[in-house]
């Protein structure tokens, strides 16, 4: 299993362009992030590489470890794997096979298609609802983000995530493979990157949850290399035509577009963090027993809308839509060949997620304890108005980061302006009891 | 041994809106003490059913958790109808729900017999026309 270092996450927050404007604090939906003397930093620990802090940076000091095109220069071929996502980032009638050809003018020597593989995990996931009965509902694993949070916050649930490979790894083991008999290369020679449309995927990549090593080398972010692809499409020329890229995989990328290529019944689709952990919450009160599968994306319109990508999500879903009319219908598998494949264990991940649960307060139950009630009945003296002056992005997460021991009671506005007002009390106090001893009339008593 | 956690929460009847949120917490707070995910999720399970009960059945009610380093203790108190057969009431697949409530999904009458398969105790009393207390024990460990 590759365990990812609790420190590797898939941001970075660079310390000098951090004005400390605490936009990222605020956004987070983990309380992640901490601001102390003007400058934000990441709690790897809570962290889930949802990539919200990216979209909201005003000084773009939150930088993705996504990878840059010169960092394959070690390898003797490379084969670009775009997220079926890059497909809808372009104009209208500029089609999958033109893309995939740009990518091969930008400096890849070869590119290869997802939407497939996506169709085929689609039958994979079919096969496994019907011939497999462990815990329901199952949860799709394909988002990254997803994975994180059930293990750090529903570790109890990770047996409902369905253990089956992801496209992006599925295309890139095909694409390494066809090319190693093609070229006779060995499999670290080729260099297999995808352009992605989040940070998250670079975690799937470096530290696939559920195996040693990823079939993927690697990840640029679709806005990196967005402008080069623009440039070489339009030298490219004569882009209508026919698309030998079809099938449903191609809805992946949109809310739904799993599900929505499978036959069982009851199923969801749920996109954006609150309303995910809303449905985690409720299968870990024992609920929705009767639902078979659910698909859940971090980003609230799916992977269409991730914080690398370029284009409006919604003009992007709109296309997705236009190409499923188009060549959606077609098949771009064979049923019975993905079966078998399925039979053989073509899809399985046998290896089990590991749990990485939040930090208890304290390692001792009893300290954790009297922690916990001091961080409430601290809470219960704040104004609760999540002002997040003080550098926590809630009331609550202050009182916590003081029980831990890493805020101060003064760092809160209101709890030092009080500390003031009844220091300068008793100061009127002294001083007041002081001139009382000394015989003096003010005027008024005078008079 | 040291003071337990302590800490209450009120829960409103017929308010579908909130429902939910006191086991929403509660789980926070074990998950924040370090409790082992299989007493956490058993509690989650427990203090689910016993808060719809609130909202389905009964006016108001509250919810005390009560944690130690041996213990989870909930105890849960409403003001509403009572329940005059409490053997009845904890068979399972007894229900009153309303055809709307079971429109909702619920009235299957598993709530107070899951809530007992998942506790290491639990007591209930209800006094008719005044309201119902149960006590849930969870041994941690
Ligand atoms: N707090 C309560 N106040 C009044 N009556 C209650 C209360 N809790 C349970 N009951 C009664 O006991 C019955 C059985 O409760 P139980 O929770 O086991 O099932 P249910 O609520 O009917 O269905 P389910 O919990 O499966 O959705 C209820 O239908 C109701 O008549
Ligand atoms: S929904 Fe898609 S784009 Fe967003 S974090 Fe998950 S995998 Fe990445
Ligand atoms: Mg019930």
């Amino acid at each position: 299993m590759a365990t990812a270092p609790e420190e590797f996450r898939s941001i970075r927050i660079d310390k000098e362009q951090c004005a400390g404007r605490m936009a990222c604090m605020r956004v987070c939906p983990t309380e992640a992030i901490r601001v102390r003397d003007r400058r934000a930093f990441l709690l790897p620990d809570k962290c889930i590489d949802c990539g919200e802090c990216v979209r909201v940076c005003p000084n773009h000091a939150i930088v993705p470890q996504t990878s840059s095109f010169r960092d394959f220069s070690r390898f003797k071929y490379t084969i670009a794997l775009p997220s079926p996502v890059f497909y809808s980032q372009f104009g209208r009638g500029v089609l999958p096979a033109s893309i995939l050809k740009a990518l091969k003018k930008v400096g890849f020597d070869d590119s290869y298609d997802v939407a497939c593989a996506s169709e085929s995990v689609s039958i994979a996931i079919q096969e496994f609802l019907d011939s497999n009965d462990s815990p329901r509902p199952l949860i799709s694993p394909f988002c990254p983000t997803i994975v994180r949070l059930v293990q750090i916050r529903y570790p109890n649930l990770l047996d409902h995530l369905i253990p089956i490979e992801s496209p992006m790894e599925i295309a890139a083991r095909e694409a390494k493979h066809v090319k190693m008999r093609e070229l006779g290369l060995k499999e670290h020679e080729i260099g297999v990157i995808y352009l992605t449309p989040c940070p998250a995927k670079t975690i799937a990549i470096r530290y696939p949850p559920r195996k040693k090593h990823s079939f993927l080398d690697g990840a640029i972010a679709i806005s990196e290399i967005y402008p080069t692809v623009v440039q070489a499409l339009s030298q490219i020329g004569g882009l209508n035509g026919n698309s030998s890229i079809r099938g449903l995989g191609l809805g992946w990328p949109m809310v739904g577009g799993q599900v929505s290529s499978l036959k069982a019944e009851e199923c969801l689709a749920i996109a954006g963090l609150a309303d995910v952990i809303r449905i985690l919450e409720d299968i870990e009160n024992g609920k929705l027993k009767d639902i078979q599968y659910i698909e859940c994306n971090s980003c609230p319109t799916a992977c269409v809308g991730g914080s690398l990508t370029v284009e409006n999500p919604y003009i992007a879903r709109g296309r997705v839509l236009r190409m499923i009319e188009q060549f959606g219908s077609k098949p771009c598998q064979d049923l019975e060949k993905i079966r078998r494949l399925y039979r053989r264990k073509f899809f399985s991940l046998p290896g089990k997620i590991p749990a990485h649960p939040v930090q208890p307060l304290d390692q001792d139950v009893s300290m954790a304890i009297q922690k916990l009630q001091g961080k409430h009945d601290l809470y219960e003296k704040l104004p609760k108005i999540d002002c997040g002056a003080c550098g926590s992005p809630t009331c609550l997460t202050f009182a916590e980061d003081v029980v831990k021991g890493s805020a101060a009671l003064e760092d809160c506005v209101f709890l030092a302006m009080r500390k003031f007002a009844s220091m300068s009390s008793s100061l009127l106090e002294t001083v007041e009891s002081h001139s009382r001893k000394v015989p003096y009339q003010t005027d008024f008593e005078k008079s | 041994m040291g003071k337990p956690f302590s800490h209450s929460f009120i829960v409103e009847g017929r308010n579908f809106v909130q429902a939910g949120t006191a086991s929403t917490k509660i789980k926070t707070m074990l998950k924040e003490l370090g409790i082992d995910g299989g007493v956490v999720r058993r509690v989650a399970i427990a203090t689910y059913e016993a808060e719809m009960n609130i909202v389905m059945y009964a006016n108001s009610g509250t919810v005390v958790l009560e944690v130690t380093p041996e213990v989870v203790r909930l105890n849960v108190n409403d003001r509403g109808p009572g329940i005059s057969d409490i053997d009845l009431a904890m068979q399972e697949g007894y229900s009153t729900a309303t055809p709307e409530m079971r429109e909702m999904g619920f009235g299957a009458g598993m709530g107070l017999p899951n809530i007992k398969k998942n506790a290491d105790d639990l007591r209930i009393k209800s006094t008719v026309g005044e309201g119902t207390n149960l006590e849930i024990t969870f041994r941690i460990n």
